[in-house]
């Protein structure tokens, strides 16, 4: 594998990883409100949170590229703000990861948590535990599946992404440069051979991935 | 659907069968609106129909190989038609050079460029986009002309790049680039009042970008649109979208 190869490899790594942390963060919240909540507002923030599953990556990136431009409503913000340009970087990937990944992990997190229902959650209250110890010793345990699927999930398909940071990474070797897009040029540039061994690499990978989430699903599934 | 919605909906799946073939070409990214042109006239004067696919070259070459039903390839270099003669997959004596490309170096506000290669040496700007250097023709093209300016190693880390020439163009017009190197043509086709400022390149800094096409199926109405498109009216066309054309052959 090249010098390039690797960095594509490990910028990939970093990237799905970053995402990963961020999507959990913003994720259990955001999961845990919409597992909970009633009213008029609540079908449009799940049709929000899908989103990513029907638009085409293009169309995220395509937006993205607008927004973060230096004239652009986010870009001028940050700019102002004295923030970094976000195209074509590293953080710019970022944010677009998790925008693209954010159903994959809201959703398994979601699910995870109507199916504990209200009941393992009413004894903890009659047993005097606060709504963080609740949420903490009780919720969290219980949705452990949830969090291992969402996990998974989000790392898997921010490895696979590949046309956001088509748009917005501007191909820098060793900075923006992923696999996907490293997989994409060896073939537009007719080097075919090591297409085949990156392609092959991440075929591996993600099938690793994958059997190491039915694996697990099967040892603590009993939860979900 | 009464009978008479079924008589129409037939008709109409007959209509374009009766009205001429359909010709499908793929067609380099930055030729795309010329194309659009010189299709519309033939179409008007056959009756024939021209699907355009476009792309990056090395994309459409890649897809030609493993089978894909393209008539005609306009590609955006030299290298891959002259790869498809040579793996017999061309009609043969088919392989014409039909626009020599040019770069333009461009920026959306009109005070950034003002003395010409000037910017490129004090490298007073954030981000330069191009094609990609290693498989789009203008992408080569570009890193010539830097490095015959000296400046390629100066300025690499700061290069963003595009798929193809259409993706380097998107980047300096959305603004997240605030120079690139684009295609004459796609400069050329820019409303007046938004082309900015610009550096036409002089064609001596970097090997001729030599658009060739070549015909991949021998049906009467694709070599009919392979003539056309050499014809001395669709020369002068091409010269006026921003391309030069070979002299006669």
């Amino acid at each position: 594998m090249s010098e390039a190869d690797l960095q594509a490899l490990l910028i990939t790594l970093q990237l799905a990883g970053v995402t990963t942390v961020i999507l959990l963060l913003i994720g259990t919240p955001l999961a845990w409100w919409l597992a909970h909540a009633r009213g008029r507002w609540l079908p449009a923030v799940e049709a929000l949170v899908s989103l990513p599953l029907i638009l085409p990556p293009t169309v995220v990136g395509f937006y993205l590229l607008v927004a973060l431009a230096p004239q652009g409503p986010v870009g001028r913000v940050v700019e102002a703000l004295g923030g970094p340009r976000l195209a074509f970087s590293f953080a710019g990937m970022v944010i677009g990861s998790v925008i693209y990944s954010l159903p994959f992990v809201v959703q398994p997190l979601q699910n995870a948590f109507r199916a504990i229902g209200p009941r393992p959650l009413e004894v903890a209250a009659t047993l005097r535990a606060g709504p963080v110890d609740r949420f903490l010793s009780v919720a969290l345990p219980l949705a452990r599946h949830g969090f291992l699927t969402a996990t998974v999930l989000g790392f898997a398909h921010t490895v696979g992404e590949f046309g956001v940071v088509l748009m917005i990474g501007g191909n820098i070797p060793g900075e923006t440069q992923v696999l996907s897009i490293a997989i994409y040029d060896h073939v537009e540039a007719l080097d075919y051979a090591s297409a085949h061994k990156l392609s092959a690499g991440l075929l591996l990978l993600s099938f690793l991935v994958l059997l190491l989430l039915q694996r697990a699903g099967r040892s603590g599934g009993t939860r979900s | 659907m009464g009978r008479a919605g079924w008589l129409l909906l037939l008709w109409m799946l007959v209509l374009p069968v009766q009205a001429g073939e359909v010709l499908r070409v793929a067609v380099a990214s930055n030729f795309l609106p010329v194309a659009r042109l010189l299709a519309h006239s033939f179409e008007a004067e056959t009756g024939h129909r021209v699907k355009l696919v476009p792309g990056a070259t090395g994309r459409l070459y890649a897809q030609i190989v493993r089978g894909a039903p393209f008539d005609l390839f306009l590609a955006a270099d030299r290298v891959r038609p002259q790869r498809l003669e040579r793996e017999g997959r061309i009609v043969p004596g088919s392989r014409r050079t039909y626009a020599l490309g040019r770069l333009v170096l461009w920026s959306p506000d009109p005070q950034r460029i003002r003395d010409g290669s000037g910017i490129l040496r004090r490298g007073d700007f954030h981000r330069l986009a191009i094609a990609n250097p290693r498989f789009a023709p203008y992408g080569r093209a570009a890193r010539e002309v830097l490095e015959r300016l000296g400046q390629w190693q100066a300025l690499a880390p700061r290069l963003v790049r595009g798929e193809n020439i259409a993706q380097a163009f998107h980047f300096v017009q959305s603004g997240n680039a605030e120079l690139g190197f684009i295609a004459a043509a796609q400069w050329q086709a820019l409303p007046a009042a938004r082309r900015g400022s610009a550096w036409p390149v002089p064609a001596n800094l970097h090997e001729p970008i030599e658009q060739q096409m070549v015909l991949l199926s021998p049906r009467p109405a694709a070599r009919a649109f392979h003539a056309w498109l050499l014809r001395p009216e669709s020369r002068t066309l091409v010269r006026r979208s921003g391309y030069e054309v070979p002299a006669d052959e």
